[in-house]
């Protein structure tokens, strides 16, 4: 029988909307639409395929990290980068890149998830951990710490992982970061990709406008960043909304790992979730549309930008005489775990706003742990 | 909440100044908002609830304080069991603190110098100006009211003493946009409301003001029967309810800049302080609008006939709604439909937010700030402001043709927004090719009035457009995203300067 309303959201029959041969097993959170499994794959994996090629994300030969931190998004993401690269040929060479925070009961459980991820795509896996790094694992800084201010400890070494990725390879050791070497030899990596949602990105959006980060701002939206002497990194699933994401796990029953970070209940990000959450339920776009804002901001030139220098101590890049790792550090090492913690104000360690600092510290604001964040 | 302020700040003025409170509560917050001030400070109630008799000021939703409600403590000895905190204003220190660390007085003058500097550094108001002031009885636009009754006081008084009396003084003009055409409000209430608003404009009175009641339905249509039947068969047709809102919030502006135009009037002056700011800085990006945001939150707009004005821009909610309990400047209540949809989920956003940082709406107007804003953001500089005429003629030049005399933005015939460059491409390229009213219709419009205000089904577009306001209907006939600009590129050299001699 002709399907006749074959644009409307809902067809009498239960038949997929697309292929109008199989039964329709879901119902498509981005758009409602009733659809086959199949069909569902191929909507799905054809969408990511378009954003990488339309923003020229990767160059045939490019070795790329594929952030994994076991839970869903990364992966899909592993999942569905390894099938593109095949069915595309990309000719990308991938691996799983994982970060061990050292929290127990958290981390440990998703690094088993990673590695049975492997086995199952096939794919290396590296793990590279802050004990290693550092000398101080998740756990040991909060016993210092307590429980406030931990995520702007694992943010900022988190962000800072990956550039000593690139650096240990390209310049010469600082010798104050201990036991690098050990890892570093193996990591060649030209790219970084990460299972950042578009959930995700209309939360930063939202988040930079709550606490006056303009320079973020203008950055947060951009497919690809840091392509500025650091190692690029791009978020394919910018325009994926999370619920389809977690759709395409459910269906193809992949391997993840699901629980929160237990180290960040308060975090910030709350607050914009939450919103974003009861938002979607009365207006699906909306998420889109928040994004869509982002982009096309357009900020003044005359905005003063933090200036861009490099750190004393270690090379990175920083506005400040020490980049932001290296004073945290210091203060855990010296015994002064509040150094480097800047003017903090309001429950449960939610940061200030992001000064245009000029020697005061910088804040570099918290993100919910659960996704990895580089 | 009431009026913005929170329950400590309602304790606070309860303190200090009982005699003061004659508050409207809700019955919904009256239960909330003392019984969380009682926990946190000790109010001193009178036992007498006429006390905080309501001076009839129109509103059904409130009922008064007993003093059950709250604990009873006399005003004891100074260093009694009254009140612990006696603190001094932390500028004058001389008068006691009211309300954060400031005295009534210092708190006063800091609102009105954030409201003279907004006013002289955007040349919001000259003296040959006739200003027309949107009240909608609320406590911002009231306190608007009062600061520039305070201003043209001044001025008047300046003028009187000058030696030859011929100092220009501006005029001032209030408005009302009636919307019970659009909500179902009692007729005896809104009667009520206007009543009130009379005495109060009556009340400011030395100079005198106009008060014009202008119902919504008159820029549908001027007799009033057709206007109210064709609005609400227009709003019928918008189906998302925050479409519907922000349809007619821009009625309003439509209407009140129908009424300034038809009453000489130079200038339109909003009370948007900087929580309004804040809540359309968040709407607006929800909405997908963050190209056209920076228009809307500036000091000046003037992308329309009568440029808008937003001299509380710098003011916060609070401490509008606190400076009229404080100086007891009667507001109103009137109720307008209440906020749906998007836009209610961004308010009790806010107030979430506000309650864990009272000063998050000035950073995320702060953030706003730093977007660009556009050319129509700034008013046209005259060279002889004083003579009245010629910033009449300069005015009129601009006004030449307008719309289109803004040559680098193109703005949705609907909402006005600046649309997009990349929409703008897309757009201009197929109004070329499409000719019937209902595809122009959408056509003409950015994307967010696209999804929210146009019906969904080509069949309805006809009849919405029919329905529509003729200045829209105009805007949408007209538009043809700059080929006019063009044609006049390549003839400029022929054009004689005040010759309206256009092709």
């Amino acid at each position: 029988m002709e399907e006749s309303e074959a644009t409307t959201k809902k067809p009498r029959s239960r038949q997929c909307c697309i292929c109008k041969d199989r039964r329709a097993a879901l119902k498509r959170p981005k758009n409602l639409e009733q659809i086959c499994r199949e069909c569902f794959y191929d909507a799905f994996e054809e969408e990511i395929h378009k954003v990488i090629v339309q923003n020229q994300l990767f160059k045939p030969g490019e070795r790329v990290a594929v952030g994994a931190s076991g839970g869903k998004d990364s992966t899909v993401l592993a999942y569905v980068m390894s099938e593109l690269n095949r069915r595309h040929q990309y000719g990308l060479e991938l691996f799983l890149l994982s970060v061990d925070e050292g929290i127990t009961g958290y981390r440990d459980d998703s690094l088993e998830t990673v590695k049975r991820n492997e086995i199952q795509y096939g794919l290396p896996l590296k793990i590279v951990s802050y004990k290693d790094l550092y000398g101080w694992s998740m756990d040991e800084i909060v016993k210092a710490i307590g429980l406030k201010n931990n995520c702007t400890f694992c943010g900022v070494f988190r962000r800072q992982v990956r550039e000593l990725i690139y650096f240990v390879f390209a310049r010469p050791v600082v010798s104050l970061i201990p036991a690098l070497d050990r890892g570093a030899a193996l990591l060649k990596v030209d790219k970084l990709v990460t299972g950042h949602n578009a959930d995700d990105i209309a939360e930063t959006v939202l988040l930079n406008i709550l606490r006056g980060d303009i320079a973020r701002l203008g950055r947060c939206t951009s497919i690809t960043t840091g392509e500025d002497g650091t190692i690029p990194r791009c978020k394919p699933f910018n325009f994926e909304n999370l619920d389809d994401i977690d759709t395409y796990a459910y269906f193809k029953k992949l391997d993840y790992f699901s629980t929160e970070c237990i180290y960040s209940p308060n975090a910030y990000r709350g607050f914009a979730r939450e919103f974003i959450k009861d938002l979607e339920r009365i207006r699906p776009r909306a998420i889109l549309d928040i994004i869509k804002s982002g982009e096309d901001f357009r900020i003044s030139t005359t905005t003063k930008m933090p200036e861009q220098g490099t750190c004393e101590r270690c090379g990175y890049i920083s506005s400040q005489k020490w980049c932001k790792a290296c004073v945290l550090l210091e203060g855990l090492n010296r015994g002064l775990p509040k150094l480097g913690i800047g003017r903090t104000r309001g429950r449960n360690g939610q940061q200030r706003d992001a000064p245009q600092t000029n020697g005061g510290m910088k804040n570099i604001g918290s993100k919910q742990c659960g996704t990895l964040d580089f | 909440m009431l009026g913005g302020l929170c329950p400590s700040d309602v304790a606070l003025v309860l303190r200090h100044c009982p005699e003061r409170a004659n508050v409207l509560f809700s019955n919904a917050m009256i239960s909330r908002s003392v019984a969380r001030a009682r926990a946190l400070y000790s109010v001193i109630i009178s036992e007498d609830p006429s006390e905080y008799a309501i001076s009839g000021l129109g509103s059904t939703h409130f009922a008064t304080i007993t003093a059950g409600d709250c604990e009873k403590r006399t005003i004891g000895a100074e260093g009694g069991g009254g009140s612990s905190k006696c603190s001094k204003c932390s500028k004058c220190n001389a008068n006691e603190a009211v309300t954060g660390s400031s005295c009534l007085q210092c708190f006063r003058s800091a609102l009105y110098a954030k409201f003279r500097q907004a006013v002289t550094s955007h040349a919001t108001i000259l003296p040959t100006d006739n200003l027309l002031l949107a009240f909608s009885g609320g406590s911002a636009s009231r306190v608007a009211l009062q600061f520039v009754h305070e201003m043209q006081q001044k001025a008047q008084r300046n003028s009187d003493a000058s030696r030859d009396k011929s100092y220009p003084v501006f005029g001032v003009g209030v408005a009302f946009v009636d919307e019970s055409a659009a909500f179902p409000i009692p007729s005896t209430q809104m009667e009520q409301a206007i009543q009130d608003m009379t005495s109060i404009v009556s009340s400011l009175a030395s100079p005198v003001k106009n008060l014009h009641v202008i119902p919504i339905e008159n820029i549908c249509h001027s007799k009033s029967m057709d206007g109210r039947n064709r609005l609400k068969e227009l709003l019928h047709n918008i189906t998302d309810i925050t479409g519907k809102e922000d349809f007619i919030r821009q009625l309003r502006l439509l209407c009140l800049q129908k009424a300034a135009s038809e009453n000489g009037y130079d200038k339109l002056i909003l009370g948007s302080c900087a929580s309004t700011i804040a809540h359309h800085v968040i709407a607006a990006t929800v909405k997908g609008q963050g190209y056209s945001l920076p228009a809307d939150i500036q000091y000046v707009d003037a992308r329309w006939e009568i440029p808008v004005m937003l001299p509380l821009r710098d003011c916060l909610g609070q401490e509008l709604s606190m400076l009229c309990l404080l100086d007891s400047l009667k507001t109103l209540d009137v109720f307008n439909g209440g906020s749906s949809g998007v836009n209610r989920l961004v308010s009790s956003f806010i107030a979430l937010l506000r309650e864990e940082n009272p000063a998050r709406e000035c950073t995320i107007v702060r953030t706003a700030e730093k977007l660009i804003p556009f050319h129509f953001n700034k008013l046209l500089e005259t060279d002889d402001s004083d003579d009245f005429m010629t910033s009449r003629w300069h005015r009129k030049r601009m006004n030449l043709r307008p719309r289109e005399s803004i040559a680098s933005e193109f703005l949705c015939a609907i909402c006005s927004s600046p649309l997009n460059k990349s929409d703008v491409e897309s757009l201009r390229h197929e109004l070329h090719c499409r000719t019937s009213m209902s595809e122009r219709c959408e056509l003409t419009c950015c994307r967010s009035c696209q999804f929210q205000v146009l019906p969904k089904e080509p069949s309805s577009v006809e009849q919405f457009y029919s329905l529509l306001p003729q200045c829209i209907i105009t805007q949408m006939k007209n538009h043809t995203y700059g080929d006019f600009d063009i044609l006049r590129e390549q003839i400029e050299d022929c054009l004689l300067s005040d010759s309206d001699d256009d092709s």
